[in-house]
């Protein structure tokens, strides 16, 4: 009995094991899929998927006959010999003489040709063409053939879409936006957080709840009005509307709700035994925050500044409606959506940009989890 | 490069103009109404400052909030009542515009799919996962990789599954991952992201996919929490796996169900960039979020109309805030 309960709980775990594998495959596929993609060369994404990257796939190359300047009479016939494989092409499996057909043949067969004479091309890549007569001096052809090529790639999208594309510009746009939007907040919220909960005063409660009402109100609320006070404001110092400093400011404000609410969970479980005798010894709310509280919140202020960095960085909503969509403002979220709009087939384009734009989100994911992981537990009534 | 020189700048200026404010504020105050002097004096002085001071400490903060979220929120709610220019009273008739329009009604039709859909998947997913993965070694490798779409942006998100929704014609090679798992099958591809109704589905499999992750990790902290006794409890009177889970566990933790549940929901009617990128609302896709972006700038912008949209995601939004509230004031009665 005994054992037959412990065999079934093996069988169960095994069920756990492959379950949770198949989750975290389906999990990470994806992303894995536009990684290995911005590594292959653009022709072998548009015919093969990126699964078969690793595998040796077969293409269709067009050679040209070598010039019939170069024929060799052997054995009473005119020879033309060459060979047609390039660099990265690894064997010929097979080739054709008539464009509609070019695999009718496989390496090593002889091939008539349609104005006399034949053809062989080997699976090394070298070709005869063997005539009776002489071959005509325009008589250059070309050779249909289907070459192996083995797995190759290739930094050639990087290079591309960081210059060219305008993705290079758009990654320093986004760190530009989103430093200063991610240090700003932090000691405006974390002096209003110590005075919501460690000093006494009419109206905290109430304060509190605003706080909290604040933390899930739409982004949306907020839009229309922010772009007439920018535009009334632009036109009335005459400045330009959209500018960085706006956007610095308007993370901030959204920023702030969250900000004030984690920290505020955290420094409001701080002892009130150090506090206490902080006073006693005459300390001022001044200082005990600033020599207390202050360096015991910095795994709070760590949780909240991954916060707001991950979603300054990722953020397109507020980008595309306070910052201009010219090459010097426009973010990696923004650019993003602009070249599925220009190069929506472009594959090669679109999975380099997009890994670009995520590579440093997932940095500070891998490297920072724990924190992230901490903040999420400390304030999850808001989400994204 | 420039750019970046500016932001180092303003990170500097902007944290010394804080650190500043508060420090000259303090002893601006102490300097006002001293702690010191005859015994009586000092205080009163020590009274009259605590009474400032919290205000002193508060004073960014409630600028940057009354001015980014307070004040706009309700000038939104104003021009909802306005037309175009947010300059003539209209009355309700942004709103009757809004019941009658086609566009709008397809809107509010796709959030609710995507407010049933989303949030409850999201949050099975996730407790199934959070269950799963504690009981295997490697649980915590596997709850990273489930965690990692959480750091992609929506726009990075939509390009990954745009790609794997890519179509070709059905005599090309498929190198979109569905059409070519459909073609292995011998069945034919399908332009996944064009077909109406399903489309919408296509679209919530992309955030139920960012958001697993966020509900798993809540829930398996919740799950960790379960006392110890109450499980053993259970396996004494001889339940078994997915019994004690289901029977034991999760009714245990239903608070925290309801705490994820409720911000995923928010998530959801918030939800812009997936739509906007991958169809901007073709294709009978387009949701409240994406269709009130549109009419902000739509034929040089309908402030009225826009704001009727982003009141109507905000009606949306105060039952559960309400909730929250309610919460932390039963949670500080508590304390």
């Amino acid at each position: 009995m005994a054992r037959v309960r412990r065999r079934k709980g093996r069988w169960g775990q095994y069920f756990v094991h492959a379950s949770v594998v198949l989750i975290v495959l389906i999990w990470t596929i994806p992303t894995i899929g536009i990684l290995v993609t911005s590594f292959r060369h653009k022709d072998a994404i548009a015919v093969s998927g990126w699964w078969t990257a690793l595998t040796t796939s077969q293409q269709n190359f067009i050679a040209h006959s070598a010039d019939p300047s170069t024929q060799v009479q052997e054995n009473g016939k005119y020879v033309i010999k060459g060979n047609v494989l390039t660099a990265n092409e690894s064997g010929v499996v097979a080739f054709g003489t008539k464009i509609m057909k070019p695999k009718e043949f496989k390496a090593g067969e002889t091939a008539p040709l349609p104005d006399g004479g034949s053809l062989t091309i080997n699976r090394d890549g070298s070709y005869q063409m063997v005539s009776d007569t002489s071959f005509a001096a325009d008589s250059s052809r070309r050779l249909y053939y289907t070459a192996s090529q083995p797995p190759t790639f290739t930094l050639v999208n990087y290079s591309h879409v960081l210059t060219a594309a305008g993705v290079g510009q758009s990654f320093i746009n986004s760190l530009t936006v989103a430093v200063p939007a991610t240090v700003i907040p932090i000691l405006i919220a974390a002096y209003a957080a110590y005075a919501l909960s460690w000093m006494r005063f009419p109206g905290r409660g109430l304060l509190l709840a605003v706080v909290v009402g604040l933390l899930v109100v739409p982004l949306q609320m907020s839009l229309i009005p922010l772009l007439k006070l920018y535009n009334n404001v632009g036109e009335f110092f005459g400045v330009p509307a959209k500018t960085y400093l706006g956007i610095w400011l308007a993370h901030t404000g959204f920023g702030l709700p969250l900000a004030i609410y984690l920290l505020r969970n955290y420094i409001g479980t701080l002892p009130n035994e150090i506090m206490e005798s902080a006073r006693v010894d005459g300390a001022t709310d001044f200082e005990i925050f600033v020599r207390i509280v202050l360096p015991l919140s910095v795994p709070a202020l760590a949780s909240f500044a991954i916060f707001q960095f991950l979603w300054v960085w990722n953020d397109l909503l507020v980008a595309i409606v306070f910052l201009g969509q010219q090459d010097n403002q426009l973010v990696l979220t923004g650019r993003l959506r602009a070249l599925l709009g220009s190069r929506g087939g472009d594959w090669e384009i679109l999975t380099t940009s997009a890994f670009v734009s995520i590579v440093v989100p997932l940095i500070v994911f891998f490297s920072l989890q724990r924190y992230l992981v901490r903040g999420l537990l400390a304030g999850s009534v808001k989400g994204g | 490069m420039g750019h970046l020189i500016s932001a180092a700048v303003t990170v500097v200026l902007g944290v010394g103009l804080a650190a500043a404010y508060f420090y000259a504020a303090n002893k601006i105050l102490d300097i006002i109404w001293p702690p010191r002097g005859p015994a009586a004096q000092a205080a009163r002085n020590q009274r009259v400052a605590a009474s400032i001071r919290p205000w002193l400490f508060l004073g960014p903060a409630l600028l940057f909030l009354g001015l980014y979220l307070v004040y706009p929120a309700l000038d939104s709610l104003r021009l909802s009542f306005f037309g175009r220019n947010g300059e003539h009273f209209v009355g309700l008739s942004n709103y009757a515009w809004a019941v009658n329009d086609q566009q709008f009604r397809e809107s509010i039709f796709n959030n609710i799919m995507w407010l049933i859909v989303v949030p409850a998947l999201s949050t099975i997913f996730g407790l199934v996962i959070a269950y799963l993965t504690d009981r295997i070694w490697w649980g915590n490798i596997a709850k990273s990789m489930v965690f990692m779409p959480m750091a992609i942006s929506f726009v990075g998100a939509s390009v990954i599954w745009k790609f794997i929704y890519e179509y070709r014609g059905a005599d090309q090679p498929q190198i979109g991952l569905v059409n070519a798992v459909m073609q292995l099958f011998g069945l034919p591809p399908e332009p996944w992201i064009t077909i109406p109704l399903w489309n919408n589905f296509f679209l919530m499999v992309i955030l139920v996919w960012i958001q697993t992750g966020f509900a798993m990790v809540i829930l398996a902290a919740a799950l960790r929490s379960v006392p110890e006794e109450t499980i053993e409890a259970a396996v004494i009177d001889g339940a078994k796996g997915w019994h004690i889970f289901f029977h034991i566990m999760v009714p245990q933790i239903w608070g925290t169900i309801a705490v994820v549940w409720t911000t995923i929901t928010i998530t959801v009617l918030k939800v812009f960039d997936i739509v906007l990128t991958m169809t901007n609302g073709q294709w009978n896709t387009d949701v409240l979020a994406n269709l009130m972006y549109d009419w902000m700038f739509r034929g040089g912008g309908d402030f009225g109309r826009g704001a009727t949209i982003a009141v109507v995601i905000m009606l949306a939004v105060v039952p559960i805030m309400i909730w929250n509230i309610r919460r932390l004031n039963a949670e500080q009665a508590g304390r």
